[in-house]
């Protein structure tokens, strides 16, 4: 059994966009690199559409749109403000997205998760699947330098694990590294595929070829909770969820399917996934804490990356090119101190967290910082008032029933003072300029 | 890659094969013919409903039926040999022989084979059982020829070719498979997918016997017993006549008893679906499904159990399925013939006395 | 003792969906297994290289992806895996498909010597047909032991095998002589655990990959569709059972419930009530 105790450069705990972006950088750099994934393969576990950033993983595999399965290019964002039966929004669609390398993909993670870990492994990292690394071996110093997992055998070792374990990945709170999830920090979201003929989908949004359209809506849909719904084309399906703060779900008691129930038969949405075929239905956590809620990132022998770090953008809804960003960085790191053979101590480590300082990812998150938060203690209005208010703005508007306009400016802005008071009003307005800004 | 209709790569030739240019040798291949399945003296039931299908392959293409049995025992093989005639056979060939008293692969392989080849059917039907399916391959594979297996609906196309309809990928698909140039053309059908013909009493052939010329020596795979079904306390899902079922809607492995006590009130096997065997709820032998047993019960009573593919095609055989389940858009409702929206571990035990009630009153009444 | 399983990686049927215009199967996005069946007779084979030290070959017939499937084998504690892939085998009937795996399964025996247990599964998911194991059998002049539900004695010096076959009705007991094929019947054991260095190995093993060429096949028209006495003419997708489960909707207690669905699954099969009533008839007497 020697060879199997020689340890590994790193190991690689998960096989997400994370420790996927970093197993395949230091695995190309020539590390000895292990990776392991709960999973049956890369994937399994992520049966769902999501939108792919391009930038991000051109970083790392700048031909990925040569060979990485991506559905559509994304050509329109439409950002629906809901209320039971209408919406109001606003939609950008340009030829401009319809670029040589465009910017944004629609994905399935099954097929893309599993494309990409078999670039891991062509870069030369080692993969176990259905395998679970069950605890962290460190030695007397409290330095981690190996792991333990859920099959039969002796412990594998390893100079560094890197941790890309997912939101509510346990080997890091069972090791104390960082605390479990706090419940309002994460949201949960159910998504369904819902296939279509790709036809149909080109037809019923307006596309040719692999053109996509994303819709994002927030509003009564999510029942006075934190939360949005979303809506993606891909090339022969559609993905649809909606998500919400995982605290909001057990004070409301609504389930998380029946919100989906009531999303899907939404007048808006209903026609867009008429005659589909559901077939998948997929339930999973998001961290939405934003910067306030990342956890300590390194340490003796161990770095976190993606969402087990909180790297996820809420306001610009941006997770999976955080997650690879962040994994890109812990592996140029690691690359670089094993190139200079110098130990994986807490304090050389550290270079991780100074290098995600100058990136725009800690950038952007501390942008926002205050944002999820105050959407959060003010949900009854962002979920719930405004959306009303802006649906009843919109059709005392737009109705034509022999009512002057004047008079109709007037009710409208009555309305909405009646319902929410004008300083209160301009209160969550100056908060929500200020969290952004 | 098997049944995967793809295209042939170009280089190297043309597809003969998609079209019927039956070789010279081949054209005096005629008639339908049926292997008829005997074990312990008895015909299983798929060799009549093969032949009620076989009459009609055979007067749309105006010819004979034959029906080939196998055995070691003369008064039981005239037997299927009249029971034949009277299912619409008008030929019998039949080979006696000590080596035939049981089915074996090589014997039965090598005695089929030679009656074909010496007499010649256009088409040869098999039951899609255990014995069936071990028999057919090898005997198609010795002859060289196609072999459909599993088929659900058998026709005659206007070519006269054996159009064989079977499902595929699961039953997510069906396909109708061809052998337009090889004879004989091989299908074999499931028991209880044919309708079972009348009997017409009286209704007689004339019986062509075969010399097998068997050695028993020669046969290196031996029978050593037979143990039957009803000398065990087994689990004998697949021919359980009731089988009652529970999933994970059950809740508890305790929960469970309650399949079992309402199975104890039928006289009927019980069993689960795959997830309870994971959970260790039940053994693997009780498991019903795609990688457990599959049952064709006259009854069959779905507790708690969702009805993922899965376990359909594992039970989909069943004349009466019965869906007890929380949920009212549950898969199982697609496809049971019956159900109830109730959650088992209430249901069942008023079931179970129901069932009692009404099975005590009766006799009383009777 | 030298045992090869062959295995074949199937579509999931749970996640197969059927294109509504077209009728073909949407690959796309379908998740790849070990057909579910040879994971039976690859845990049988397993035992005996517990028992005897044998090696254990995982063979497969597929595209260059089937590696997966292989490589997944080896984590169980395969030791070795053999993929056999070209595109003249696409299209394969059952024929085609055991002309090609006997084939290879004759290079199998050259390098890495004669088995003399060959396993498959009792059949696959996907084609369902359970004629390729007993086509492999006839072609390399194998015993044929379909069907197997328990393996009771392996005798490697006498060079016998007695198993238990299902048959109708009960269960057949055979002795046979090596070298054998063997179907495993399902839910005939469960399928282990691969250690930590299963894993390792697995994910480190090189798998053998043969074309047609390399396993000897020189005559392309017994291959892939060119090779296959069958023709699938037609493709289409079952109708819908439009009669879904009749539902017995009675308000009131769980009694009421119970009683309702007794009378409404006696009206449905009334045969079953008979035969209750005659098996109730001789338990109370």
């Amino acid at each position: 059994m020697g060879e199997f105790n020689k340890p590994f450069d790193a190991i690689v705990v998960g096989a997400g966009p994370s420790g996927n972006a970093c197993a395949y950088m230091m695995a190309k750099e020539g590390l000895n690199v292990l990776q392991i994934e709960r999973g049956e393969y890369a994937g399994s576990k992520n049966v769902q559409g999501a939108i792919l950033y391009a930038d991000a993983l051109e970083k790392i595999i700048p031909e990925f749109r040569d060979e990485a399965p991506l559905e559509r290019h994304v050509i329109e964002q439409r950002m629906w403000m809901m209320d039971d039966k209408s919406h109001s929004g606003m939609h950008y669609r340009s030829d401009d997205f319809n670029e040589e390398k465009p910017n944004r993909y629609t994905i399935l993670r099954a097929q893309f998760d599993k494309w990409f870990s078999s670039k891991v492994k062509e870069a030369g990292a080692l993969v176990l699947y259905e395998t679970t690394v069950t605890e962290l071996v460190k030695d007397l110093s409290g330095k981690v330098i190996g792991v333990r997992t859920d099959r039969q055998g002796s412990p594998i070792m390893a100079n560094v694990v890197i941790l890309a374990e997912g939101v509510n990945g346990l080997v890091g709170q069972r090791s104390g590294l960082r605390n479990e999830v706090s419940p309002d920090s994460v949201a949960l979201a159910v998504k369904e595929m819902h296939f279509l003929p790709r036809e149909t989908i080109e037809a019923r949004f307006n596309l040719s070829g692999n053109e996509g359209v994303v819709i994002e809506a927030m509003g009564t849909i999510t029942k006075g909770m934190t939360g949005t719904g979303f809506l993606y084309t891909n090339e022969e399906s559609i993905s649809v969820g909606i998500g919400c703060i995982v605290s909001d779900f057990a004070e409301t008691n609504v389930t998380p399917n029946e919100l989906l129930e009531a999303f899907k038969n939404h007048p808006s949405i209903k026609p867009l996934l008429a005659d589909s075929e559901c077939k998948e239905y997929a339930a999973h956590l998001i961290p939405e804490g934003g910067y306030k809620a990342i956890p300590q990132l390194t340490g003796a022998g161990w770095i976190v990356v993606g969402d087990a770090g909180q790297f996820v953008n809420a306001v610009h809804r941006e997770g999976s090119n955080l997650a690879m960003t962040t994994g890109r960085i812990a592996a140029e790191t690691v690359v670089s101190l094993t190139r200079k053979r110098e130990e994986m101590t807490a304090a050389n480590l550290a270079e991780y967290e100074k290098r995600l300082g100058q990136s725009f990812v800690m950038k952007d998150l501390k942008k926002y910082k205050g944002i999820p938060e105050l959407l959060h203690k003010n949900k009854g209005n962002f979920f719930g008032t405004y959306p009303k208010l802006i649906s009843s703005a919109m059709q005392t508007w737009f109705r034509v029933d022999g009512i002057d306009k004047i008079s109709k400016e007037k009710a409208i802005f009555r309305n909405f003072r009646e319902t929410r008071t004008l300083w209160g009003m301009m209160g969550d307005a100056f908060k929500m300029v200020r969290a952004w800004r | 890659m098997a049944e995967e209709n793809k295209p042939a790569p170009a280089a190297g030739g043309s597809r003969a094969n998609t079209k019927k240019e039956l070789p010279e040798h081949f054209k005096a291949y005629k008639h339908v013919w049926v292997a008829v399945e005997i074990e312990h003296g008895q015909v299983h039931s798929v060799s009549f409903e093969l032949l009620g299908e076989g009459r009609k392959l055979a007067d749309k293409r105006g010819v004979e039926l034959a029906a080939v049995v196998m055995g070691d025992d003369r008064a039981s093989l005239d037997a299927a040999a009249v029971a034949c005639f009277e299912y619409g056979a008008d030929c019998v060939y039949l080979a006696q022989d000590p080596a035939l008293k049981h089915y074996r692969n090589e014997t039965s392989t090598k005695v089929l084979t030679d009656i074909v080849n010496t007499y010649q059917p256009e088409i040869l039907l098999l039951g899609a059982t255990n014995l069936g399916r071990d028999l057919a391959g090898s005997v198609a594979t010795t002859l060289q020829t196609g072999l459909t297996a599993d088929c659900t609906e058998l026709a005659i196309d206007d070519e006269g070719s054996l159009a064989a309809t079977r499902p595929t990928f699961g039953g997510s698909l069906l396909c109708t498979i061809f052998t337009l140039n090889y004879r004989p053309q091989m299908a074999t059908v499931r028991p209880r997918v044919l309708a079972m013909p009348d009997r017409e009493e009286g209704r007689t052939g004339r019986i062509v016997e075969f010399d097998p010329k068997l050695v028993e020596d020669d046969v290196i795979t031996k029978v050593l017993d037979f143990i039957a079904d009803r000398d065990t306390d087994k689990a004998n899902l697949p021919y359980a006549d009731i089988v009652v079922a529970g999933g994970l809607g059950l809740g508890s492995a305790e929960n469970f008893q309650l399949v079992k006590e309402l199975a104890e009130v039928l006289g009927a096997e019980y069993g689960g679906s795959r997830p309870l065997v994971q959970k260790g709820w039940i053994t693997s032998d009780r498991q019903i499904g795609q990688t457990g047993k599959t049952i064709r019960p006259k009854l069959y009573i779905a507790a708690g159990i969702s009805g993922a593919i899965q376990h359909r095609v594992g039970v989909e055989g069943a004349d009466v399925i019965v869906a007890i389940n929380t949920d009212p858009n549950a898969p199982i409702f697609e496809f049971a013939h019956l159900g109830i929206v109730a959650d088992a571990v209430t249901l069942l035990p008023a079931l179970t006395d129901a069932f009692a009630a009404r099975l005590r009153v009766n006799r009383l009444a009777s | 003792m030298h045992i090869v399983v062959c295995i074949k990686q199937v579509p999931d049927s749970a996640q197969i969906r059927v294109h509504p215009v077209t009728n073909t199967i949407m690959r796309q996005g379908v998740p790849t297994i070990i057909n579910p069946y040879d994971l039976f007779a690859l845990e049988e084979a397993l035992r005996l290289k517990d028992r005897f030290g044998a090696t254990v070959t995982v063979l497969t017939m597929g595209p260059p992806t089937a590696a997966e499937s292989l490589r997944k084998a080896l984590t169980f504690g395969a030791d070795r895996a053999v993929l056999l892939t070209d595109r003249y085998f696409a299209g394969s009937d059952t024929l085609a498909t055991s002309y090609a795996l006997s084939m290879a399964l004759l290079k199998v025996a050259e390098e890495f010597g004669k088995p003399e247990i060959i396993f498959t599964g009792k059949q696959t998911i996907d084609g369902d047909t359970a004629q390729v194991g007993p086509g492999i059998a006839k072609r390399l002049d194998y015993n044929q032991l379909t069907y197997i539900a328990r393996i009771v004695e392996t005798d490697t010096d006498a060079g016998t095998i007695k198993v238990e076959r299902r048959a109708e009705g009960g269960l057949q007991v055979l002795e046979s002589k090596l070298p054998v094929l063997i179907t495993m019947l399902e839910a005939s054991n469960e399928m282990r655990r691969g250690s930590i260095e299963n894993a390792l190995i697995a994910a480190r093993a090189e798998v053998v990959t043969w074309n047609a060429a390399a396993v000897g096949i020189e005559d392309l028209t017994k291959c892939g569709l060119r090779g296959s006495p069958t023709i699938v003419k037609k493709v289409f997708a079952p109708t819908a059972r439009t009669d879904k489960a009749e539902i017995v909707e009675v308000d009131g207690k769980v009694d009421a419930k119970a009683a309702a669905l007794v009378e409404a699954i006696f009206a449905k099969a009334p045969a079953v009530e008979q035969d209750l009533l005659e098996h109730a008839a001789h338990h109370y007497v």
